[in-house]
């Protein structure tokens, strides 16, 4: 198969610890949904969890591969044809930068769970899916990649021009 | 005998006339601190910079960049012990400006670590003890750095220096504006060293990112989205 064949999912934790979320990805009925969307690879960085999906390869069945921690997750994103990662900021806006479709999935057994306020935001203005790890089967056979906004990166300069006002510096 | 009298009935005196003093200092550093500057300045200014980890460090660097290095220098960096990632990153950055710039930032850059007042999980009686030391770490940094600016996002770390800051400015041991500019993390509800900042209005200028948060916090300034 030609590398522009490929269609790899790249799932990522983060240096968090999320087993839901690999459990999900690893089962049945997701790799069944992602095979009808047309995915042949996928991709799990599974952070610090304890759950170990297998490692599947052939043809005519979705590709598995996994691993723990890489220095290079940017070059897994950029490859990527669609990303699904924990609510972290980090992961989100990463992706978001390099344009790829994202499902956000978040953590419920957090027990601070303010991360999931930024990944409903963002999906209310159409920027990215949000999902539990319940209901990301569900997700990926209703989502619909021509519904998304692309996300246009925000600014610090307004900020930094309003705290020079403040400081008495002449604002150009 | 009459020594100690009179030195009781000069305390009986002087005691009141302090706090009185104190509180009217108080008060007037709660409302000098909001007030922008009312002379141009032309100088540059020692800053304190508050790391965290998430993705604090990466919203706070994006913010440095911007900044101009001409007029926010020295930068004094700050993590908590336990998280090597934020340091390293402002590391890199600062090594990309000497890179760029010759030699001369080599000096304008500090990296210091903070105790930090409470690790996940850790259980609250000895988390007593520990923020107890934290803050007596943080005032010490802010004693020996005595910054001009202040800079942070809502990690942990931040309330103990924010609040040391504050203090030494109504002892009057030093002056500092404070700048707090709440993670786009937060959506609809502050985060709990914003939330204190916000209340006890130590923030001299209090940035949100989202409506929602500008909404139901007038005194913050809007900032828009940083990321």
């Amino acid at each position: 198969m030609a590398d522009g064949e490929h269609r790899t999912v790249f799932v990522t934790v983060g240096t968090t610890c999320f087993d839901a979320l690999v459990m999900a990805v690893d089962s049945p009925e997701v790799k069944k949904a992602l095979l009808q969307k047309g995915y042949s690879n996928l991709l799990i960085q599974m952070g610090r969890g304890t759950y170990v999906p297998l490692k599947v390869s052939g043809d005519a069945t979705l590709q598995v591969d996994h691993f723990t921690f890489s220095p290079s997750i940017a070059d897994n994103m950029r490859t990527a044809s669609l990303v699904i990662s924990h609510a972290g900021s980090g992961s989100i806006f990463e992706t978001l930068r390099l344009g790829k479709p994202l499902i956000v999935v978040v953590n419920e057994d957090l027990m601070d769970n303010h991360q999931s306020e930024l990944a409903e935001e963002l999906a209310e203005r159409k920027h990215l899916f949000c999902a539990r790890p319940q209901t990301l089967g569900e997700t990926i056979r209703a989502m619909d990649l021509e519904t998304l906004v692309p996300y246009e990166p925000g600014d610090a300069r307004p900020v930094v021009t309003q705290i020079n006002r403040f400081l008495g510096f002449p604002v150009d | 005998m009459q020594m100690g009298l009179d030195a009781v009935a000069t305390a009986f005196y002087a005691f009141p006339v302090l706090i009185s003093v104190l509180t009217v200092r108080f008060f007037y550093v709660l409302w000098h601190s909001g007030q922008p500057a009312s002379k141009p300045r032309a100088t540059g200014l020692r800053c304190l910079i508050v790391l965290g980890s998430g993705g604090h460090t990466a919203e706070m660097m994006n913010i440095v960049t911007t900044l101009q290095k001409d007029r926010f220098t020295p930068r004094y960096y700050v993590a908590a012990l336990t998280d090597n990632m934020s340091l390293q990153k402002a590391q890199v950055y600062e090594q990309s400006l000497i890179q760029g710039d010759g030699m001369k930032t080599a000096e304008n850059a500090h990296f210091l670590q903070i105790y930090r007042s409470r690790e996940v999980g850790q259980s609250y009686i000895t988390s007593i003890a520990t923020t107890l030391l934290a803050t007596l770490h943080a005032m010490w940094l802010v004693i020996r750095i005595r910054p001009q600016v202040i800079f942070c996002n809502g990690p942990g770390t931040c309330f103990p220096l924010c609040i040391s800051a504050f203090l030494l400015k109504v002892i009057g041991l030093g002056w500092s504006s404070i700048f707090y500019i709440e993670s786009i993390a937060r959506v609809k509800k502050l985060s709990l060293s914003g939330l204190l900042l916000y209340k006890l209005r130590i923030a001299d200028q209090f940035f949100v990112q989202w409506p929602q948060l500008k909404h139901k916090y007038p005194r913050a300034c809007d900032a828009g989205r940083l990321m």
